[in-house]
């Protein structure tokens, strides 16, 4: 379960995050793609925070939406319209909620991955956001099928994105401008990748937070 | 009139393309779309709809775009459009295809004979 209160602390957690590892997604974008997707994900989600308290008495769907939009506009790059895709769906599939069952939370999750696959048009194996994306919310769905709380799913969610984050090491990528690179590629770890997986770090912080 | 949105991640090589079109067709409707607002690389999906906006006039719109998410971007902006129906991005070079409309449009041609004149700007043979 999650009330709106956590999801506004998940967008400040990760908006923090991007600040914080701006440098570093910047570096791994360098060594693969165009080198701005650490400042492309600071820059939107600095933007976030300041649309943010606009939305404080809205809806999660509105919030969530909100959030989206932002981010088409103010990040640049690629990441813009695939993570303000993902957010724009989520918000969609949990219309008028001010607090998310733990089934929200994975149908959300399912139509932010949906989201991006199609704004993409990408699948799993191609060194994108999707692979750290997918096996994260495969592990919070097998996690609640054995009868974990959704805590322990989001700790089972976070390693198994960053196992994912080191999955993309090893393929080459075949979407976007590292896709020119080819063969290159490999032993680079996938930048959306990697920021997808700080996503999901931080809404394991904030579980832990709260304890739910 | 067709109208015509130029989605660069540049700001300058948007405006750059719709200023050598505009030495061609004066009265040709272009928007330069690039670069974010506060004129960094990138591309931004309100920019591209007000661009969308500024043009359309009911005789469709085409998009040109340089690469990776300016596709996107421009995707995104279409789906936000009430009708959509007569927008397409088209896949030709930006600034050759840019020119070429800006002159067909400007002449009075169809959406569609807008459209096949680009796809000839991808084949198009400079020497």
């Amino acid at each position: 379960m999650a009330t709106k209160a956590e999801v506004l602390d998940f967008i400040r957690v990760y908006a923090d995050k991007m600040a914080e590892h701006r440098q570093e997604l910047t570096d791994f974008d360098q060594a693969i793609g165009d080198g701005d997707h650490g400042i492309n994900m600071s820059r939107g989600f600095k933007a976030v925070m300041e649309k943010l308290p606009t939305v404080y008495e809205k809806n999660i769907d509105d919030i969530l939406k909100t959030v989206g939009m932002t981010l088409v506009s103010t990040v640049g790059g690629a990441s813009g319209p695939l993570y303000g895709t993902a957010f724009m769906k989520a918000g969609a599939a949990v219309k008028g909620k001010e607090e998310l069952s733990d089934e929200d939370i994975i149908l959300a999750l399912d139509e932010a991955v949906g989201g991006i696959q199609f704004r993409g048009k990408a699948v799993e194996g191609e060194k994108t956001i999707l692979d750290s994306m997918i096996p994260a919310i495969n592990a919070i769905k097998a996690s609640i099928a054995d009868g974990k709380t959704m805590t322990e799913a989001l700790v089972a969610a976070e390693a198994a994105a960053w196992n994912g984050v080191e999955y993309t090491k090893t393929i080459i990528a075949t979407k976007g401008r590292a896709s020119y690179l080819g063969e290159r590629s490999i032993g680079h770890q996938d930048p959306g990748a990697t920021s997808m997986a700080y996503a999901f770090q931080a809404i394991k912080e904030v579980a832990e937070k709260v304890g739910v | 009139m067709v109208g015509i949105v130029v989605v660069s991640h540049s700001q300058k090589v948007a405006e750059g393309a719709v200023e050598l079109a505009r030495q061609m067709a004066p009265e040709a409707k272009i928007a330069a779309a690039g670069g974010m607002e506060d004129g960094s690389i990138g591309t931004d999906v309100s920019k591209i709809l007000a661009g969308i906006e500024a043009v359309q006039e009911g005789d469709g719109v085409v998009i040109l775009v340089d690469l990776g998410s300016a596709v996107m971007s421009s995707e995104m902006a279409i789906e936000m459009l009430e009708d959509s129906s007569q927008v397409k991005i088209i896949d030709a070079p930006i600034v050759e295809g840019t020119i070429f409309s800006s002159v067909e449009a400007s002449i009075g041609s169809s959406f569609d004979e807008v459209i096949e004149v680009l796809a000839g700007a991808k084949s198009y043979k400079k020497f």
